[in-house]
This record gives C-alpha cells, structure tokens and sequence, in this order.
C-alpha cells in the first residue's frame, strides 16, 4: 500500500522529473475505481501538492502548471518528431523572437546545421510567418549580440573541401590581436570577428581554431571571456557533438529552468538521424555516465521510452 | 520584356558553330557573322552552341574567341555568351576582386533579383570560386561598405506581398530620423533597406514621401555626394525602381562626357534577355533620343555594332 502511494505520487509528480508515468496512473485508476476514500487519503497524504480548504483538499495552481508541461512532453516529442526538419527549425527560431526561447537556440540553428538545412528552415520560415528570418531577428533582437546573430541565421556557407590555411593561419592571427585589443564586452561586435565567424567555411573555421591553438597555446573559446554567444558559436562550429552533449547535461542539472529541460528534446530530437552516436559517446566520456541510463533514470513515462527508442540504434 | 531577338526558325547549336568556325579561320575575323549568330540566340542556345563547337572542333570557344577579337567587343561578348545566373557570378567575382569593391554591380546584383535567382547566382558563385560571395564581399570590402553590401548580399528575403502599414509608419521615422541627423550609415538604415520584402519597402518609402513631401532618395542627395550615400541611393532604387534605376545609368553613360564602356557592357548585357525594352522605352521620353541613337553616338566600330544587335531593331 505504501509503495502504490510512493510510485503513484512518483507518477503524479511531474516535478523534477521529465514527463509522467502514464502507465502507473492509468492502473491506479482501475485500482482505486469506486474507492473516494483510497483518493481522499492519497491527496490529504501529498503535501505540497494538495492543500486542505474547508473540507476538500484542494490541488495547488503551481502545481497543475507543473503538470501541464509534464504531461506536454510526450506532445511535444511526437508532434516535432512527425514534423519536416526544416519546420521544425522554423518553429524554434520563431520563438526565440517572441523570448520564450534563448538566443543560443539560434546559434544552435545557424551553426549547426548544412547550408541546405539552414536555408530549408529559411524558406519554412517565410511559409510560416510571412518574414524572412533574417528581418525578424534584426528587427526583434536588439543585444549587443545582435550583429553576430544576424550575421550567423544570413550564412549560405561554401562547403566544398577547398581551405586556404594560408588565409585561415592570418585570420587565427588577426582574431588573436582583436582579442588582445578589445575589452570582452567589445568583442561580440567587433567587425572582423563577426566577418570571419559568420562568412568563412565551416572548414576553413576549423583550421582556423587549430591554428589559434598553436599560436596561442590554448584554444580560442578560453580566450573569448563571458561572450556567451561568441563561445556557443565557436563549440558549435567546431565541436558540435561537444555542444550537444553540454545541452544535455545542463538540461539534467538540478533545478534547470524550463528552457533547459526544453532543449533535452530538441538535441535528441534534431540530432537523432544525424550525429546520435557520437553525441552520446562524448557524453559518456565528458560525464562518465551513459546517455541511456541517464534518461532511463531521470526520465518517465511515454516520454522517456521516446527518447531512448530515438538515441537507440 | 527582352529586346533579344531570335530567327524563327533558329539554325541547330551545329550549324552555329560551323557558321562561328568559319567566321574565325584565315586572316582576321569575321566579326558581322559572329554577331549574327552570338547576339540573336538565347542562354539556353548558346550553351548548346559552347558545347557543339566543342565536341566537333576540340577547342573550349570562349578560348578562341578571345584569341580572336580583343577590347571592349570582346569583353562584351565574353559576358554575353554565358546564361543570366553564371555572367552574375562571374561578374561578382570581378567586382569584389577590383582593386576597390566595385560596389554598383554587387548592389545591382543583390537587389534586383528575386530571393531564388541571388541564391542560384550564389550557389554558382560558390562551385566557381570555392568560396561563398558573402565571404568574399566581406573579406574585399571595408567599413561602411562592407556593412551595407554583406547585408544586401546575404539576406534570402521573403519576397511576398503582405504589407504592415503601422510598421511602414513606424521604419519611415526611423529613417527620417537617422536621415535628419545625418547618420547615413545607421544600422537602421542598412537593417531596413536589407531584410524588408520589397513591398513592404515599397510601403515604408510611400510613408516617407507622404509624411515628408520629399522621396527618400532626394532627401538623401547631399549638395556634397559621398559614395556610400550614393550606394544607398542606388539601394534604393534598385530595391524597388529598378528599371527608372538603370535607365539613368545608361543616360549618364551615354549624355555624359567622358566613356564608361564596361558599365555600358554591363547594363545592355545584362538586361538584353530580361528587360531592356522597358529600359529602352523609359529612355526614349527621357533622353529625347532613341537609345539606338545615344549607343550609336557614343561607341564605334564591332562594339557599336553587337551592343545593337542586342538592343534590338
């Protein structure tokens, strides 16, 4: 009988967790049909959940908030994983405007993706809202991050296999003085950076951090400051799979915001057909814990079994 | 409407090419023949007459033809011989590579376009050179400019029809402000004359010209014209009159003193299979003379006579 109360507030709980144990509350209600007095108990028994008023225990407003969004995850997950890619992308740019989403999401967008991929969500986009990308970020974003944003949701990148080191090992230097000259605060503006990030190849990138690395003997994120924005551009560029898997974790973290947790489903979402395998091994090796477990624990209901059939092979 | 007229029926891509053999054996070229065929075919012929002349005689004909004729006949009929999106890229490439950016043509080519033929003449621009142009622009150009054109290059602009009359309202005071304090290289300026569609650009300039009784390229003119104020006029226009844009071009070419024969090249060629005939029409009433008359006037010999073929009779 305690262990029925304990999985059904596990179930009901929402909180904390990721998603709802469908399962176990359907079975609760075939357990407990015609028995008010079973439910009278449970709800006087769950603090924090329910407050005695007169002689109801009434349910707390917080904590149907909290429950709506446990039980939209499993919603949410299979809507976006029917939709087309490029739609998807769309959809989550277009929420970044209205502030409901991080900008980094549109880093993640803008640096992540193939070009095609990139000018697909663009062209989704346009459909959807009747603007182009572009003019609403310009319009709607107005941070000191602004340029680099516009700048990096503009790119249609070459993608050939064609890299000038010779240009890429000058731009590693002149990336190396702006850094030196500029205060932190100036750098997320600053022409050249902004030129070179959202203009060259990711190629031509590559070799160019490579080149910084062995100019300055640490690699360029450690000397881009609190740039948030500059970092998650330059982790995204190089190092995708390194980026995915810090999505995660943060998403996992004790006490994440909404935000946070929203992205455990777009990374898994987005990058199941794409880069799983080497997400989920960066992962086990930055974090020491595997990906699947970490979800199997922390994860319920139909909405767990989604993710692990998504990051399974 | 093109002023390119084709023979009906038009002789096979293999006859073409004998009929341009001929005109290139012996002593000296046979220029009228080379003109009767090259400026009466369209794109799609001319590519098939490249390929015909080579499969018979193994020679790439753009090869020979600079071998044969020289000056501004041959650098007319080099820009002709290729379709509308590769001459775009080829001209692109010319312009950003200039000693300083030649901004007229990267303005003319990202805004006269439609969002899908800038992204073709990109992506051929991207297989030609190895590098994006946006890249290139940014890299070649500086400063102002360098804002201005990267912005006009790398927007992909939703290019329907909906109008938002209270945000035109709103952009034209922006506009008037910025103008007002003389700030012509505001990044208001740049974002809004960039990302907006052309009707809406359309309708923020309407709300100018009525709030202000002034166009906003007259409230631009500046008794002392510097360049970049004289792109953004070109901008302008280009964004949303670009056939009243292109005839003034060719009348300051052409009732001028003094010779621009590559601009002159440039506008005729490029607009021969496209609309040339509005162009023409437009500068009949204005420049009082037939535009026959004014190229006629101002250029001699092989040169005269191609740019003729082109602009039809």
């Amino acid at each position: 009988m305690a262990d029925e109360t304990l999985s059904l507030k596990k179930a009901f709980s929402g909180h904390g967790g990721f998603g709802v144990d469908e399962t176990t509350m359907a079975a609760m209600v075939t357990k407990w049909r015609k028995q008010p007095d079973q439910k009278s108990r449970f709800r006087s028994d769950f603090s924090g959940f329910f407050t005695k008023i007169g002689s109801i225990e009434k349910c707390e407003d917080d904590y149907l908030l909290r429950l709506k969004t446990e039980f939209s995850r499993f919603k949410n997950i299979m809507v976006l994983w029917l939709m087309h890619p490029w739609e998807r992308d769309a959809r989550w740019m277009h929420h970044v405007m209205h502030k409901s989403y991080p900008f980094t999401v549109i880093v993640e967008i803008a640096c992540t993706r193939t070009s095609e991929e990139l000018l697909g969500a663009k062209r989704a986009y346009q459909a959807l809202f009747n603007h182009s990308v572009e003019e609403d970020v310009a319009y709607h974003i107005k941070e000191s991050y602004s340029k680099l944003l516009v700048g990096l949701v503009s790119s249609f990148r070459y993608e050939g296999p064609q890299v000038d080191n010779d240009m890429a090992k000058w731009e590693a230097k002149a990336l190396g003085n702006v850094i030196k000259s500029s205060g932190s605060g100036k750098l997320i503006q600053n022409e050249e950076v902004i030129r070179i990030l959202t203009t060259r190849s990711k190629r031509h990138l590559k070799a160019t951090f490579k080149h910084y690395k062995e100019l300055h003997g640490k690699p360029i994120e450690e000397d881009l400051g609190a740039n948030l924005c500059l970092q998650e551009t330059v982790k995204c560029i190089d190092k995708p799979a390194k980026y995915f898997s810090e999505a995660i974790n943060i998403a996992f973290k004790e006490g994440a915001d909404k935000p946070s947790k929203l992205s455990l489903t777009r990374v898994i979402i987005s990058r199941a057909d794409v880069d799983m395998e080497e997400i989920k091994e960066t992962y086990h090796k930055q974090f020491g814990v595997k990906l699947e477990d970490m979800i199997t624990k922390n994860t319920h209901g139909h909405y767990k079994d989604t993710l692990l059939t998504l990051i399974g092979k | 409407m093109a002023t390119l007229s084709i023979p009906n029926p038009v002789p096979s891509a293999i006859e073409d090419a004998e009929k341009l053999r001929k005109a290139f054996q012996g002593w000296g070229t046979d220029e009228k023949a080379m003109i009767a065929v090259l400026a009466h075919r369209d794109a799609a012929q001319r590519k098939q007459i490249k390929i015909a002349y080579e499969d018979q005689y193994k020679e790439k004909l753009l090869k020979r033809i600079e071998s044969e004729i020289s000056g501004h006949f041959e650098r007319a009929v080099y820009c002709w011989i290729f379709d509308p999106v590769e001459r775009q890229a080829i001209m692109a490439n010319i312009a950003i590579k200039n000693k300083v950016v030649d901004f007229p043509v990267i303005i003319e080519i990202a805004c006269i376009n439609s969002s899908n033929e800038l992204l073709a003449v990109k992506q051929v621009y991207q297989s030609l050179y190895k590098h994006s142009m946006e890249e290139d622009v940014a890299s070649h150009a500086t400063g102002d400019f360098r804002k201005l054109l990267f912005a006009l290059v790398g927007t992909y602009r939703y290019d329907g029809e909906e109008i938002n009359t209270e945000l035109a309202k709103t952009e034209a005071k922006i506009l008037n402000d910025a103008i007002t304090k003389g700030e012509y290289n505001s990044d208001e300026i740049i974002r809004i004359l960039s990302t907006r569609s052309k009707a809406q650009l359309q309708a923020t300039f309407n709300c100018y010209k009525d709030a202000h009784n002034l166009s906003i390229t007259k409230a631009l003119s500046t008794k002392t014209p510097n360049d970049f104020v004289i792109a953004l006029r070109a901008a302008i226009r280009c964004r949303t009159t670009p056939t009243k844009y292109f005839e003034k071009v060719l009348r300051n070419i052409l009732q001028k003193s003094g010779m621009d024969e590559d601009a002159l090249t440039r506008v005729i060629v490029m607009h021969a299979e496209k609309d040339l005939k509005e162009i023409k029409e437009l500068f009949q009433t204005r420049a009082n003379m037939t535009l026959e008359q004014a190229v006629a006037k101002k250029t001699s010999g092989d040169y005269e006579n191609f740019l003729l073929a082109l602009i039809g009779n």
